[in-house]
């Protein structure tokens, strides 16, 4: 028989599933369903001609672009802190471990215009990037700068606890059985990690294709090379173009759900992993 | 058929002897873990210790007393306190909404669960600058309620209302994510053992399930409101950046810097990254709290 609900003896769920829905209702759902729905106010044509015009594919693909790479760099890099942060010992771990949050607590105006300064062509590092040749703050460097700074915690969070669970007898019996420290890491360690990898590849992509506040000051914001999508939002927005800005919107909202999707199902895929090496455990 | 296969000859005279073996270890023991070690420390040095060095060596470029200056002047104070207002409104409201949520999801089963708690989650994937352009079309002048609420001299966006609104649609997931997986941990016996001793309602809340998820709610309380603090684009975008009325501290760092006055920007700014210290130490002690009680 079909039932919405499993028949409980705990009280409240009338009250707290009311307040869940219709809070998430006015909050979320209505809101992000008239965005959709501005967007049929004008034509397909005049939607398609606004998200492929030469200012907004430029900043789709930085957008996108720079938020793949950055992806990329922070799962080399995060795989790398984790495996520090969880498998050796020395002094100031605990510190260097809570600090990763950092980009998560700072808020990104700030974040923003601190890596302003200190790649500028006269600050810390962007002093002697420039002695070499290489420019960072006001270009599309700067972009890929901010987004690698935002997307950090994601990674080493993921892979964190998965490494931390890993059995070590696996990779003392490849050990014994011959294999070559990186033939342990790669045919043994990566594979059980890898759904935690890509969960936190794409919880920072998603996060970095949207991001505004930590970018707007480092990348300069000069339309075709350095301007990113959520800024070309906001610049429609003071020109009062709502149709424009609604329907770069709508694109990117689908960019997101289908990040979104992809993580669940990566979710999936993990918890599927892990409960598998526990029976094998 | 045969009972064992016989293992080739060549295979055999692969394997490493035992000398070989330690010699494995002893050379990944001596360079490999400092190798790494070092490449993570410099990378982390370069990309989170090195700009927020910076904040605050350029808030005190111009000395202590401009630094208090700054932070002292009755804009920086109004931002202050409209972006304290903020976060006094928004994190209740996500408390609330996240005990709601955690309780009807963990301790209930019904249909559409996975697409409920992915609905929760929405705002943490959506640009911040798209969450702003939202509350735009429905409360603003050319939104679905704009003519409605200009009628009847009631503003929402370019006003406090808006910058409330955007800043609990930012924060709304924080609470709930955190006591969700919580709750679904800790299982429904005790609340079921309290009702049959019968317990009611909000007592059962306040006294089994409370007490078994204190750590995870503060936790999620703490980043919620470092977030709410903190937002920059959502509200950027509703806020309409009238100096005093509808400055929040981030937004007011932006004009400051934009008007070139570095020191006066990194001076309200440091006040953020103080938050944000602040905010990692009291987490960093919770997960402490957490691991105590549960090992």
């Amino acid at each position: 028989m079909f039932k919405l609900k499993r028949a409980s003896v705990l009280p409240g769920f009338p009250i707290a599933m009311g307040t869940t829905l219709l809070y998430l209702g006015l909050i979320v759902l209505v809101p992000l369903s008239a965005a959709f729905l501005k967007s049929f106010d004008q034509t397909w044509h005049q939607f398609a001609a606004t998200v492929t015009s030469d200012r907004v594919l430029a900043s789709f693909r930085l957008s996108f672009g720079a938020a793949l790479i950055a992806a990329l760099i922070n799962g080399v890099f995060g795989l790398l802190v984790a495996w520090v942060l969880v498998r050796y010992r020395f002094w100031g771990r605990r510190l260097i471990d809570a600090m990763v949050d950092l980009p998560f607590a700072l808020p990104t105006a700030v974040a923003g215009i601190a890596l302003t300064a200190v790649y500028a062509e006269n600050g810390w590092l962007g002093a002697p990037l420039a002695k070499l040749g290489v420019k960072v703050a006001f270009t599309p460097v700067g972009v890929l700068v901010a987004l690698i700074f935002i997307g950090l915690p994601f990674v080493v969070r993921t892979v964190e606890p998965v490494l931390e669970e890993l059995e070590s007898e696996l990779e003392e019996v490849a050990h014994s059985l011959g294999a070559s420290p990186l033939q342990t890491f790669v045919r043994v360690i990566f594979p059980t990690i890898l759904p935690a990898l890509l969960t936190g590849f794409t919880l920072a992509l998603a996060r970095a294709i949207g991001e505004y506040g930590s970018v707007v000051f480092i990348a300069g914001n000069i339309p075709l090379v350095s301007e990113i999508a959520p800024l070309v939002i906001i610049t429609k927005l003071e020109q009062y173009d709502y149709a424009g800005a609604t329907a770069i919107a709508v694109v990117m909202l689908v960019a997101s759900f289908v990040m979104l999707l992809l993580i669940n199902l990566l979710q999936g895929w993990m918890r599927r992993r892990n409960g598998q090496e526990r029976l094998v455990a | 058929m045969t009972a064992v296969l016989p293992v080739p000859a060549a295979h055999h005279a692969s394997l490493p002897s035992v000398d070989q073996a330690t010699s494995y270890r002893k050379r990944r023991r001596n360079w490999a873990p400092f190798f790494l070690t070092c490449t993570a420390l410099v990378y982390l040095t370069v990309i989170l210790l090195v700009p927020l060095a910076a904040v605050f060596v350029e808030a005190l470029r111009r000395g202590v007393e401009f630094f208090f200056h700054s932070v002292a002047q009755p804009e920086a104070l109004a931002a202050i306190r409209l972006t304290l207002l903020a976060a006094v409104i928004a994190v209740p409201l996500n408390l609330g909404f996240g005990i709601a949520a955690a309780w009807a999801i963990a301790k209930f089963d019904f249909r559409g669960k996975a697409v409920l708690i992915t609905l929760i989650d929405l705002p943490f994937s959506v640009s911040p600058v798209i969450a702003g352009l939202v509350y735009v079309l429905v409360f603003g002048l050319q939104g679905w309620l704009g003519p409605w609420l200009s009628a009847h001299d009631i503003k929402i966006i370019f006003a406090v209302p808006g910058i409330v609104l955007a800043t609990v649609f930012v924060t709304f997931p924080f609470v709930a994510r955190e006591l969700i997986p919580l709750m679904q941990a800790q299982g429904r016996q005790e609340e079921e053992a309290a009702v049959v001793l019968g317990a009611r309602g909000w007592q059962i809340f306040w006294r089994v399930t409370l007490p078994n998820v204190k750590w995870g709610l503060l936790y999620g309380v703490v980043l919620c409101n470092a977030r709410a603090m903190g937002e920059f684009g959502a509200v950027s975008v509703v806020s309409g950046h009238i100096r005093g009325l509808t400055n929040t501290l981030p937004l007011h760092v932006e004009i400051l810097y934009n008007e070139y006055n570095s020191a006066a920007a990194f001076a309200c700014a440091s006040l953020l990254a103080l938050l944000a210290l602040v905010t990692l130490a009291i987490k960093t002690v919770l997960e402490h709290g957490y691991l105590k009680e549960h090992s």
